[in-house]
């Protein structure tokens, strides 16, 4: 199967500092895949990088169509949608608009309607709120918020920031079981970072793993869970 | 009573010119945390504009909505061609651009226009409109057609795809981009839209303080005030705060006058409208510092 999304030789800077150094990774259409690593190793990098939010050079790959280079809005228009590191929750805007937003650019009414029941079916809670102010709601129910906004953008390709953040557990295992869903029933390809190793490994079918901006090693999650060595030198449990 | 109410009633017209003046300067402030100091200069010349088109034989509203439509266009191409390039310049750069705009504005008014000071025509017709006594009928028609400009507005932002997409991007540009929104376009938007309502504040006020390059410099100070007293990140309230500041002016005067009427001693007048106005607004943000009605933004760290 060709992948869905090749990066090759991807380096990024902030400013006059390199934080990723030759980073190159396939992601397979229709899988999981969770890129590890400690504080600092540049996955939150790589996925800014991805969409263009930070300076970067080489090649991205969407779909066979180069993408390096193009405006966020652009690609994320190609629907590849971000969730990112801290939810990024319209706090002044109502559930309601947090999902339409995702949506604006659609003429069609009630395709939009049925693309806000289907995410509604993945998430009850956010229609029981969705004339709430979204900075009033949790922690938990921003980040479905955050995940339903990408969905509303029928996404081929969601990359995942940490989902898990600041979360009780409970709370993440509900929305790790729900990745899994959306994954199984939208086709939608899924690149997940996490600090939470264990829980990524179980649900990614493959891991790559950085180290200071470099993919270290890499390989299917459940060699990857199972090689000690690993777990212990970059994964830390 | 009768000259209470003339005083409210002249108040709220001089608070609908302030309130749009205040909701364009914070439309420009919300997308980008600048505040635009040539907004009143870029009225103005949209003044000058409809004079012109109204001189080559258009009628008043013709000239209106051809000058509010150039203004959009004036508003827009600024962004684009001379902002766009600063976007990462430092806050002084961009004051001493929003400096350097108004005074091109004005000599370039003045140099086309001459600084001779026009009359303006008003609109309404004197004999139906207004309420004798009460309200003027140019002044009724300035606050009529500027509910109307700002009902618009609202509706345009509260229930359009559009006009949330600009919110959406004024109040988180990163996110916005992340959902497919084309942020630097909703800027260039704001600003046309900002140009826009200037341009309605110009051309209602100009029939009362006549058309001249200077006509909103004091009318931008009071709009200034207007946005600060509501809160300068709120638009509802920064329109309020153009109402409020308008008929407090208007009162302070007519206090003034009710005293010397009694006691014959001269305290405030007409002179010391926009002084002690402006004492009002310090003395607002000293108590409230987000304004009336705007929220102290708290930041997690």
């Amino acid at each position: 199967m060709a992948a869905l999304l090749e990066v090759k030789e991807l380096k990024a800077f902030y400013g006059q500092t390199q934080s990723l150094y030759d980073v190159s990774f396939d992601i397979e259409a229709g899988g999981i895949t969770t890129l590890l690593g400690a504080n600092g190793a540049g996955k939150t990098t790589t996925l800014r990088a991805i969409c263009n939010m930070v300076r970067t050079t080489g090649a991205v790959r969407f779909d066979g169509r180069e993408i390096a280079g193009l405006a966020t809005e652009e690609i994320v228009r190609l629907r590849i949608a971000h969730v990112p590191e801290g939810r990024g929750t319209f706090t002044s805007l109502t559930v309601d608009e947090n999902l339409r937003i995702a949506a604006y650019t659609r003429r069609d009414k009630a395709g939009v309607q049925a693309d806000l029941e289907r995410v509604f079916g993945y998430f009850p809670r956010l229609r029981e709120r969705i004339q709430q102010q979204a900075g009033t709601l949790s922690g938990g129910e921003q980040q479905m918020l955050a995940i339903a906004r990408a969905l509303m953008l029928k996404p081929r390709l969601m990359l995942l920031d940490e989902p898990s953040f600041g979360l009780a557990p409970l709370i993440v295992l509900e929305i790790f079981r729900i990745l899994r869903r959306i994954n199984d029933e939208e086709n939608v390809s899924i690149l997940l970072v996490e600090q939470n190793a264990a829980l990524a490994l179980d649900l990614a079918d493959h891991a790559y793993v950085l180290e200071t901006g470099k993919v270290v090693m890499s390989g299917p999650s459940s060699v990857v869970k199972d090689d000690e060595n690993i777990r212990k030198s970059y994964l830390g449990y | 009573m009768e000259q209470f109410l003339q005083q409210i009633a002249s108040g709220l017209a001089n608070g609908a010119i302030y309130a749009c003046v205040a909701l364009a300067l914070v439309m420009i402030y919300v997308s980008t945390d600048h505040i635009n100091f040539a907004q009143g200069e870029m009225a103005m010349f949209s003044t000058y504009l409809s004079w012109q088109l109204m001189t080559w034989g258009l009628s008043f509203w013709g000239a209106f909505v051809i000058a509010v439509a150039l203004s959009f266009v004036m508003g827009v191409a600024i962004e684009r061609l001379i902002l766009r390039p600063l976007h990462t310049a430092p806050i002084l750069s961009i004051i001493v651009v929003f400096i350097g705009l108004l005074a091109i504005f004005n000599s370039m008014a003045g140099a086309i226009w001459s600084y001779l000071i026009k009359e303006y025509p008003s609109p309404f017709p004197k004999s139906s409109f207004g309420i004798a006594g009460v309200i003027g009928s140019h002044q009724l028609g300035v606050v009529i057609v500027t509910l109307i400009v700002l009902g618009l507005l609202f509706a345009f932002f509260r229930y359009t795809p559009l006009g949330l997409a600009m919110r959406a991007a004024a109040q988180n540009p990163q996110m916005a981009r992340l959902v497919g929104v084309r942020v630097d376009w909703m800027l260039a938007l704001g600003w046309g839209l900002a140009a826009s309502v200037g341009a309605v504040a110009g051309i209602m006020v100009a029939h009362i303080v006549y058309l001249d390059p200077n006509m909103m410099a004091g009318i931008l100070l009071y709009a200034f005030a207007s946005a600060l007293v509501g809160g300068i990140s709120t638009p509802a309230g920064a329109v309020a705060g153009g109402f409020i500041v308008g008929v407090l002016e208007n009162m302070v005067a007519y206090a003034g006058n009710q005293i010397e009427q009694a006691t014959g001693i001269y305290i405030i007048g007409n002179g010391e409208k926009l002084t002690v106005a402006l004492i009002i607004v310090i003395f607002v943000l000293t108590v409230k510092p987000a304004g009336l009605f705007g929220r102290v933004v708290v930041k997690r760290v």
